[in-house]
């Protein structure tokens, strides 16, 4: 039980997929400015990345390892997450319409986000278990709201600032994760301190 | 920007400067941040990127009048997983270090920004030729912005230059420079310095709330990359 916290809290604050591990920069750093479609993009993301998991890790391990082609990861998985999220979006649409409103504009964009890809990749690469897997990928998720969360706060404060003229619009925000980043990096060694 | 036939050289040369994906689109931000710890590495990451664009850009524009318009996004991401693999196997068994070092965003580069964004925005609607001029120019630029974000962050986080020393021991190193928050600082003065130089021109209208993309680069990509970018 232990090592599946100690997972969980590794994946949201010690290596936050966002801001120690770069994974899904461009959604970060384009939706975080409206506190609505930041965490409804959070929602879809964390929705498809357990999703995916849980597709990608059988496939994984029972079709492509014991046939010796692993090399076809890469195309696999963003095939599967491709289809996923055409599936996904599809039945939300006939089931539950208002989810679909609220979540819909999200869902094709999620397809290039490098977090989906990235989570499903890392967590064949530490080869977690299923079961680890899912918590990993659970964190991440979450990892990914928490920042956006906090960034989007940071975010309006600096909107509202004075900032140089040459500074002004992407950089400054460039410049606020920077900060952000570093305040994170204040988690490492917190898993090590408590479960260690 | 098929408007008045553009010449070949204007079409090499677009990706380098005046449309530099990564400076002046702001496409392709993770692997730019991530893997820029040092110059070598950002040249690898920028080299192996440039070859898949290439790549996906020839197969793209051959096959633009077969591949259906509503299944064109999964078709391209085949194709560029196609050539990401490839270069994944040969990085894998002649630079193997560079392998490492590169990890994850290697398989990354298939949900790269900017080469969905290519194939969609000039691939899909261009000659065989000038996809493969487009490639090797947006190919030039993104590598010529990941050195020089490895070449800052190294010099100044580590004190070298391409793994050779430049400043003497005594001199004390900025570690953050080499560690995630560094990057992001790194990436925001560099585009600032643009900014200033060419007087706001290049970027002012490139910020990222361009409202037909709500997902920033994502959304150009799998939905208008073409009205974005204008």
């Amino acid at each position: 039980m232990t090592g599946f916290i100690a997972i969980l809290i590794t994946a949201i604050f010690v290596e936050n997929y966002v801001l120690s591990k770069f994974l899904a920069i461009c959604s970060f750093l384009g939706v975080s400015k409206n506190l609505k479609s930041a965490m409804g993009m959070s929602v879809a993301v964390i929705f498809v990345m357990m999703a995916a998991t849980a597709v990608t890790w059988p496939i994984y391990y029972f079709l492509l390892e014991p046939n010796n082609l692993s090399y076809l990861q890469t195309i696999v998985f963003i095939l599967v997450i491709a289809a996923l999220v055409q599936f996904v979006e599809m039945f939300i649409k006939k089931s539950s319409p208002s989810l679909y409103n609220a979540l819909g504009i999200y869902l094709p964009l999620i397809t290039t986000n490098c977090a989906v890809l990235g989570a499903v990749v890392l967590n064949i690469t530490k080869s977690y278990t299923f079961a680890e897997s899912m918590v990993n990928t659970l964190g991440a998720g979450l990892g990914y709201m928490v920042a956006m969360f906090l960034f989007n706060g940071v975010r309006s404060k600096v909107d509202n600032a004075d900032v140089p003229a040459s500074f002004k619009g992407v950089p400054i925000t460039l410049c606020a994760a920077s900060i952000v980043s570093i305040s994170f990096m204040g988690f490492t060694g917190l898993v090590n301190g408590l479960f260690g | 920007m098929a408007d008045k036939k553009p010449s070949k050289l204007k079409i090499l040369t677009a990706g380098i400067i005046k449309e530099n994906p990564v400076l002046v689109l702001i496409l392709g931000t993770c692997p730019t941040l991530a893997v820029t710890t040092s110059a070598i590495n950002g040249a690898g990451m920028g080299l192996a990127a440039t070859i898949v664009l290439i790549g996906s850009n020839l197969v793209i524009s051959l096959l633009k009048n077969i591949i259906p318009d509503k299944v064109r996004i999964p078709c391209y991401i085949v194709v560029i997983a196609g050539f990401v693999t490839v270069i994944q196997m040969l990085l894998q068994a002649f630079v193997p270090s560079l392998y490492e070092a590169l990890g994850i965003f290697l398989p990354l580069i298939v949900v790269n920004c900017i080469i969905l964004g290519r194939a969609e925005a000039f691939a899909s609607k261009n000659t065989v030729v000038d996809s493969i001029l487009d490639g090797i120019g947006m190919g030039i630029g993104f590598t010529f912005a990941l050195i020089i974000m490895g070449v800052i962050r190294e010099l100044l986080g580590f004190g070298t230059l391409f793994g050779i020393q430049i400043f003497p021991d005594g001199v004390p190193t900025v570690a953050i420079m080499g560690l995630a928050p560094g990057g992001f600082f790194a990436y925001g003065c560099i585009i600032a310095a643009i900014n200033k130089l060419t007087k706001g021109r290049a970027i002012k209208k490139k910020d990222f709330d361009c409202e037909n993309c709500a997902g920033g680069c994502e959304g150009c990509a799998s939905a208008q990359k073409g009205e974005c970018a204008k």
